[in-house]
Order: structure tokens, then sequence, then C-alpha cells
């Protein structure tokens, strides 16, 4: 197996783009990825989107995109697992360059949810839980995460106060990104007086629908230099399933996915969770967030809300995470999400996180989830020195 | 939703009828070919258990298409008495009468209805056993 | 006669919340508080005729312990039909695991579509071609906005197993007529919400004149006075009239008491007089006589005597009996009532 590494990346602000379509997103992502480096093809593309389907009435995004872009007809194709289709597509692509089947690939994710009204956003994404045994009874995306955060605060006794650090740490990397869909703080007091989404959850604990594209330019290592002097290695790639329905899962205080899926990155990567300097991990809700730092094995299983309220996730502290606001504040544009994340590693790992820089940082860690842990996908990266 | 896809389901959420392995003894629900404990494909349709307790909830107060007029809506996981668990709402009492563990039995309610001229959608739901 | 057809298990079902006849006479006027009936019962929102129908039906085949593959008619009287077309007694079979060998159908004859399919049943099982045939009455009446019969109009219905008598059955039944004419007292055109009634035309020649004329004539046939009777089970639109009809017959108040229901659910309309009876089989006890006449507009009323058996003593646990589930209720305002009933457009 070949290294691969990222030599390009790009990336569109996370909001209502009410003037750009599915394609406009995507293409501007590209450019903006394109600029950064000159090659004279690209070998593949993979396109990480949930529910263009759904949406958009749009399906065919490979080919679609490949023409947009101006690619000169790659082979091309949709990459799907609901919230962890940016960091599937994004393994998909690492395969292509690792397998020494392509050298230039482009991994990209985009969403464009408010083409649809609200009442439709929640149906579309139901549509990554079970939809004949859950979304047929009304459950939402919402209530699913509210039932693990019920079941969650039953076994370990973690107060809505904590949880809410969570959020708040998000809003506070978030205020000094100038992509982010919200930058601006919270306080715990807002988030604790926000109306109930489903309840336990209230509307400042969950990441909110948005629009948004991201993209990454891989190719292997070996010639990673000739056209980038800060090339990032791709050193641990992890995937595993579970379920989807979350009533047949075990335990509803875990996601077995991600454990599965770190434990194979970190093995691949040869290194422990202590060794991640920086981390972007997947907060669609408070719960989702605290419940994927202690999986991945950076806290112990009950303990990282108040980890979160003593610093331990802040510049500084134990491990800097969701440096640029994370899902909540930076935005959860779903299908591009993971690519999101991988983009933040990148600038982080190259040096060029502007006010969120994170001193040293020589390995980042990116966590995506599909469904309530259906999906998980995490990817480790290592500055190239 | 198509009408053929909720027909097919009907026993299932009609009559809360489930699969057993008869090789390991797992329950499931909905019924499935292939068993995820033994990978047994010998599995038989079981009628399962009307009582169960609840193991964990949320109340709906953001809804999907389809169920606006039911807002606010309990949505939780029960365990039956089988041990098979599955989701479904609580029906017929408000959030602050149900907890982590209360009991509850099957009903049969409506869904809901597709529009003024569509069907209309049945199957289970709970309500705490008094 | 019919002696041979026996019931051997039956099931009541009321929903759970119930409106206050003042609190309607609040939103409409009424302020000298003369209301027809305490309270009633109102389908949940996610309640109709269907769910309602399915419940009384598992009801009574706990209570009958027999395989429900084993049921070969399913028939539901009604006039709250979800689909004007589209039987509503193949999603109750399917439910209760009869189908698909059963014969269904859904009756209308306003509140008596219950015990016309009574009749069909008994019929049935004299007949020996279905050894199980289950009647149901059952309804989620709507009444009109301001009208009186708002009121009234309630939800709730209850099922029955007819099949050969035997030492299994709990009650059998001795005789049954039909008193039938085209009396237009109460009626709802086929794409209307609301039904019309005339006032005080659904009295005198409508309820009254057709009870007596079932009752008289099955009395006649059978040779029976209403001492004869434990027990009278009248069709209750209302508190009033049950009464009246059971004094002019002959009937006693303590006769008619435990099946008189109306002033604590309403009027059930189908599932009106098969409550009330069900309720009435709830305390009966061996050898006890029960007249069962019921009244739906239009106009016809059915009446039968059944005679409890040795069996229903065992019958009684653990099935809740209709007064335990009577007793489960909560209020609701009448904002939440009409959001209930579908009757804000939206």
């Amino acid at each position: 197996m070949r290294k691969v590494a990222v030599i390009a990346i790009g990336y569109t602000k996370v909001k209502e783009h009410w003037g750009l379509s599915i394609r406009d997103l995507f293409t501007e992502a590209a450019i903006m990825a394109l600029n950064e480096v000159t090659i004279d093809r690209v070998d593949a593309l993979y396109v990480g989107n949930m529910s263009s389907g759904y949406c958009q009435h749009q399906e065919h995004l490979g080919a679609l995109m490949a023409d947009y872009i101006g690619l000169k007809s790659p082979p091309a194709v949709k990459i799907e697992a609901a919230g962890a289709s940016g960091g599937m597509a994004l393994r998909e692509g690492f395969q292509a360059v690792a397998s020494g089947l392509h050298d230039f690939v482009i991994v990209g994710g985009v969403e464009k949810m408010s083409d649809v009204l609200t009442p439709d956003i929640t149906y579309a994404m139901a549509m990554a839980a079970d939809q004949e045994y859950e979304a047929f009874i009304g459950v939402t995306f919402a209530a699913l995460n509210a039932m693990i955060k019920r079941a969650y605060q039953h076994k370990f006794g973690v107060s809505d106060e904590l949880m809410a650090t969570l959020p708040v740490h998000c809003h506070d990397m978030a205020s000094k990104n100038p992509y982010a869909q919200y930058p601006f703080k919270i306080t715990v007091e807002q988030v604790l007086s926000s109306p109930f989404v489903a309840e336990p959850l209230r509307l400042l604990e969950c990441s909110s629908p948005a629009d948004g594209a991201a993209i990454l330019i891989l190719c292997p290592l070996e010639k990673a230099k000739e056209f980038t002097d800060t090339p990032i290695e791709i050193v641990g790639v992890g995937a595993a399933t579970d379920a989807i329905a979350l009533y047949q899962r075990d335990d509803l205080t875990t996601f077995k996915a991600t454990i599965e899926a770190a434990n194979i990155a970190y093995k691949m990567a040869h290194i422990k969770p202590e060794e991640v300097d920086v981390a972007e991990i997947h907060d669609s809700f408070s719960v989702t967030g605290v419940i994927s730092l202690e999986d991945l094995g950076f806290f112990e299983k009950g303990t990282a809300a108040k980890a979160i309220s003593e610093g331990e996730i802040a510049p500084g502290g134990k491990i800097a995470v969701n440096t640029f606001g994370g899902l909540k504040a930076r935005g959860h544009p779903i299908g591009a999400t993971g690519v999101y994340q991988a983009v933040e590693i990148v600038k982080q790992l190259r040096g060029e996180a502007g006010k969120n820089q994170v001193d040293n940082a020589e390995i980042g860690l990116t966590q995506n989830i599909g469904g309530v842990g259906g999906t998980v996908t995490v990817h480790i990266f290592r500055r190239v020195r | 939703m198509s009408v053929p896809r909720y027909w097919r389901e009907i026993p299932s959420r009609y009559r809360l009828i489930g699969s057993k392995c008869v090789n390991c003894g797992k329950t499931y629900f909905p019924p499935r070919r292939v068993c995820r404990e033994c990978g047994s494909v010998s599995l038989e349709e079981v009628k399962l258990s009307e009582q169960g307790r609840i193991i964990t909830w949320a109340t709906v107060y953001d809804p999907p298409r389809g169920f606006e007029k039911y807002v606010p809506y309990i949505v939780a996981i029960v365990e039956l008495d089988d041990g098979t668990r599955i989701m479904t709402q609580i029906t017929d009492c408000e959030p602050d009468e149900i907890h982590v563990g209360t009991r509850v039995y099957a009903v049969f309610r409506k869904i809901r209805e597709e529009g003024e001229s569509g069907i209309i959608y049945y199957g289970y739901k709970f309500k705490p056993l008094k | 006669m019919t002696k041979e057809a026996g019931i051997i298990g039956y099931g009541a079902y009321i929903p759970m919340y119930r409106i206050k006849a003042c609190e309607i006479g609040k939103i409409w006027g009424n302020h000298n508080g003369h209301v027809p009936i305490m309270e009633k019962a109102v389908a949940g929102i996610d309640e109709d005729l269907v769910t309602i129908s399915v419940e009384a039906a598992k009801y009574a085949i706990r209570r009958a312990k027999i395989d429900p593959k084993e049921i070969g008619a399913v028939y539901i009287g009604t006039e709250s039909k979800p689909y004007a077309v589209k039987p509503s007694g193949t999603i109750v079979a399917e439910a209760i695991g009869a189908t698909p060998l059963v014969v269904t159908a859904d009756f209308e004859f306003a509140c008596k579509a219950g015990t016309e399919a009574f009749q069909a049943c008994i019929d049935h099982v004299l007949s020996g071609r279905i050894k199980y045939a289950m009647a149901i009455g059952a309804d989620t009446a709507q009444g009109r906005p301001g009208d009186q019969l708002e009121y009234t109009a309630a939800s709730g219905g209850a099922a029955f197993i007819f099949t050969k008598r035997s030492n299994k059955t709990l009650a059998y039944c001795e005789g049954a007529v039909s008193f039938v004419t085209d009396t237009p007292d109460f009626w709802r055109r086929a794409h209307e919400h609301y039904p019309m009634h005339a006032e005080r035309f659904t009295g005198e020649p409508a309820y009254f004149y057709h009870i007596i004329n079932s009752v008289r004539t099955l009395m006649e046939n059978m040779g029976l006075k209403p001492s004869d009777f434990k027990y009278a089970v009248f069709h209750q639109p209302n508190a009033k009239f049950p009464v009246k009809v059971a004094k002019k017959l002959g009937f006693t108040m303590d006769q008619i008491k435990p099946g008189l229901l109306s002033p604590y659910i309403g009027n059930c309309y189908a599932g009106s007089s098969l409550v009330g009876f069900a309720a009435t089989l709830d305390i009966a006890n061996p050898g006890d006589r029960i007249l069962l006449a019921s009244y739906g507009s239009g106009a016809g009323s059915d009446a039968f005597s059944f005679v409890v058996q040795d069996i229903i003593l065992e019958k009684r646990n653990p099935i809740p009996s209709v007064r335990d589930m009577i007793g489960v209720r909560k209020y609701i305002d009448y904002s939440t009532y009409v959001k209930f009933r579908g009757k804000i457009r939206a």
C-alpha cells in the first residue's frame, strides 16, 4: 500500500446559501482547492452527500460534479453513508491512491439542505435511521439523540449544565472562524434556556441544517512535495458499521462503531489516543460529542463533560477539540462535514489555522458519524517532516 | 409512503410479529432472515410479548413532515418481556407520567394519515400500565 | 327458534379522554346548566373507529380464550368509518389475526349497526357454517359544533363473539326481533361532515316508537313480561330517553341501572347499547335474563333476550370491566377536544 498525502484543500462558508445551487457550492470549493496546486489531471472524483435525491431530486452527483468542476471524464461516484458520507468519501479516495490505482484524486463533500422546508429537512435527516421501524412512528434524528442523552445521563449522572459545556466550547472556537455558520460565543445559561427540540435535547445543543462544500486533493506521498511544501500524510484509516436502528443496540451510551474504527486507525498509525494533538469530532448533538470523546479514548466513560468544563479540550488542555467550531458552530452540512473536518486538521497541521492555531500540532484525528453510530469513520493525519 | 411498503409490514406492525433464531434463540423485531448473533438462516416467525418496560425516551417538539398535528409526542425504546427491544410511541400520557423503567403495554393506534385522501397508517403504540 | 346461539366472549373499549358537558356549554352560551349528560368520552388524536374496535375485539378474544384464526366472520357496525370505501373490518380482522379465511363487512344503520351485526352473527352460527362470528358496534361520533347533539356524541365500542351455545358460552340468545321503518329522524348525506337531525321528531315517532314495538313484539313472541327480565339495556342517546322508554315499557330503574352509562360516557352511537350490555354482563349472574334493545335512526330497533350461563363467573378476571375502564379518565378542555376531533380547519 502506498502512503497518501493531502496536497490541497477548498471549502465554502457554511450557511444557507440561497443563491447557490448544489453544483455551484461544490464548484466554489473545488476552484479554491484547484487554485492551491497545479495538477494536470484528476484520476477520480468521490462526492460525499446524503440527501441530494430528496432535497434536489438529483442523483448521479459524481458525473454531474466532475463535469461542472471541469474535469476530463474521470471515474466519479456519489458516496453515501448518512452523516459519515464525507468521511467515507475520504476513505474511498485514500483507497484509490493507496492501492496504486490512481494518483490524483479529488475527495469532496457537499450538502444543500436549505432547498427544502424545515419539516422536510427533519424528514430527510430521519432517512439515516430505520425508515420502517423508527422514522415510520415519528422518530426524528434529534429524538434518537435525545434518547441517547437520557440513557447517558441516567447511567452516568451527568447534569444538563455539564452537557452544555461542549456546545459552549464549540461556539468559542467558531467565534474566531470566518467561514463558520455561527461565529459567535454562547453561554451555558443560553443553552439551558433554549427551547426543546426533542426533550431532553435543547435547540442550542443541536447542530442546525446548513449548506456547504469542502474538498481535498490527494496524491501519493512520494509525489506530494512536487506540489506543496506542506503535504499532510493520512496515516490511519478506520471505519466500522453497527445496526442503524438505535433500539437494536445493547449499550445506548457508547458507539461501538467509533471504538472499532478508532482502534483500526490507531493501530494503522502506530499511535495511542494520548498522542493526538488536535481532533475534529462529530458533535451533531452535545451528547454525541461527549460520547465520541470517550469512545475515541480521550477520556474515561462518563467523564468527558466534566473534563470539558475543566478546560481539557480548549487550546492548552489535554487535547484541542473542534478548533473551528465543530458541527454545532462551524456547521454540519451533512455529507460535507467529514471533509470539513479533514480540511480543518490539515490547516492545523500545516500551521495555517490562524486565530485557532494549536501550537506544535503534529498529529490530528477526524471522527465522522452516520446516523446514530450506524457508520463511523476515523482518520488520522500527520505532519510530514 | 408507497402503498406496497406499508402493506408489506402489516403483520409486524399490527400483530408484533418478529423472528426467533432457531439456533441461538435471539429474537428480532422486525422479522429478518439472518441472525446477527450466530449467522444462522434458520429463523422462525414468532409473536412477541405485548408488555415491557421503558429503556429510554424523548418528547418530540420538532416534528418531521406528516406528524405536525401530534406534537408534542413521546417516542421510546421499550424492552418487551421476552427481551426484544422496539422503538415506539408512548400514548395517552404526559411526559411527566413516565420514567426509565415504567411498565407499558401495547395498544393499536393510528400512526398518521397520508393527508385527507391518502391511506391511514396503523400500528402499535404503548401506554403505561396502571 | 334461536336458543342455540351463544356468546363466548365480549369486550368493550372506552377512550380515556372526557369532556364535561358544561365545558361545551360554556363555549356555546349555555349558561343555565341544562345539559343532557354529565360528560362524554372523546377519542384521542391517534384513535378512530378501527383502533377502538381492535381493542374491544382483543378483550373479547381474551375472554373467549379462542384462537383468533378460527373466527370466521368479523362485522363492524358503525357510522364513523374512516374510509367511506374500504372496509374497516379488514383492518380489524388483520389486527386480531382472523385473516384470511373470514367474512367481513362494515354495517351501517346509525346507532343500531352493532346489533345489525348481532343478527347476522346469530344466523351464521345457527346455520353451522361459521364456528365463531364476531359483531362489533363502535363509533367516534361527530357532533356539529354548537348543536344539541355535540353534548352527547361520543366514542366507544364493544365486541361480542358468537358461537353455538354450549357450556363454554356465557350467555345464549333466546329471541331476536328487528323492527324497521323508513323514518328520517337523523341522517348524514354522503359528503357532509356532520349529521342533521329533526329535533323533537327524533323522540316519539322515532326512538320511542321503534323500541317500544321491537320490545313488545319480542315479549309477545316469547310470552315474556318485563318482570321476567333481571336487566334491560336500551340505546342511550342521552340520560333521559332510556329511563323514559323503560318506564313506558314497564321496566324499573333497578333493571336498567347497571347498563345505563350515557351520563358518564355520552352516546357512542353504534356502541351505545352494546357497551351497556357489556357492563350488564360484567355484573350479571347465571340464570339472569337480559333484554337488549338498540335503536338506529332511519329507523329501526333490534330487541334480543339473552340468558346468562354458569361460566360467566369464570369470565370476569383479569379483563377490566366497563366500569373499571370508565373510571380511568382524563379531562380535556374544548380546544383540546376540537383538535382531537379534527374540527379545526387548518
